[in-house]
């Protein structure tokens, strides 16, 4: 079960640059853990606490993982994964 | 760091417009433009998502609207060259000597801020629907301080340089 992750400028630095990388695993987690393995660093700026950190959002195909079991979202074989910085401010 | 920010005349007039439309709340949306020219061509409006705050005075990208900019702009070779919010009045906002809310970052605007290098933040700051405005524009340079943008208002990109090239301007 491969992936095609796309990566935002912010994390292109744990991927030597590459807007995408490819990435193995049949939900969101597994997907995640391997790119760990091939790009040391990446998770921490993925997943705090169990969840996925709030400056990222994350799409599994055209959907917003939050809207779609989280980190437990199911990828599909050949499915594209999105990570975009959050935008937002105020205070 | 010196930081430059050049923007056509007819952009700024509907970031203004926008804010005005939305006061008291928070209004947001991002200028997109040709990949690695820094030159802004259109502005999209977002949905403002956050509702933590009763009184609107923070902002959110709706997720999804996100997204589906991001995959229209990607298909079209443009990228975000600018995100824009407003600042209303709020009791916790310092207001400058004009009576306006300061249109500067807030820690919550810099630690986003921090997610798009290279990206700029501008800020329409007013204090009701009709009142006079502030506009200002913001990066976070390498080591992460708060850089000010000279914000240079044109006509029209054509006769103004901004390392891209003498492409003219499409509108």
């Amino acid at each position: 079960m491969s992936a095609t992750v796309s990566i935002p400028t912010i994390l292109r630095t744990h991927t030597g640059g590459e807007k995408q990388v490819k990435a193995e695993g049949s939900t969101l987690q597994e997907v995640i853990t391997d790119l760990e393995a091939n790009h040391p660093g990446i998770k921490d700026r993925l997943v705090t606490d169990g969840a996925l950190h709030r400056f990222v959002n994350v799409y599994v195909n055209d959907e917003d993982v939050r809207f779609a079991g989280g980190l437990d979202a199911q990828v599909p074989d050949n499915g594209t994964v999105t990570i975009l910085p959050a935008v937002a401010g105020g205070r | 760091m010196a930081s430059v920010l050049v923007i056509r005349r007819d952009l700024v007039e509907e970031l203004v417009a926008h804010a005005r439309r939305d006061h008291p709340r928070e209004a947001c949306g991002q200028l997109l433009g040709p990949e690695e020219t820094d030159r802004p061509e259109r502005y999209v409006p977002m949905t403002n998502a956050d509702d933590a705050d009763a009184q609107g005075s923070d902002y959110r990208f709706d997720s999804r609207e996100q997204f589906a900019v991001y995959k229209e702009a990607t298909e079209r070779d443009e990228e975000t060259v600018v995100v824009f919010h407003s600042h209303t009045r709020v009791p916790r906002r310092p207001l400058t000597d004009s009576g306006l809310p300061e249109a500067y970052p807030s820690v919550k605007d810099v630690e986003y801020m921090g997610l798009q290098p290279g990206v700029h933040f501008a800020i329409v700051a007013l204090t009701d629907r009709d009142s006079a405005y502030d506009l200002r524009s913001f990066l976070l340079d390498d080591a992460g301080e708060v850089v000010e943008d000279e914000v240079q208002v044109v006509e029209n990109y054509m006769f103004s340089h901004t390392g891209a090239g003498d492409v003219p301007d499409r509108s």
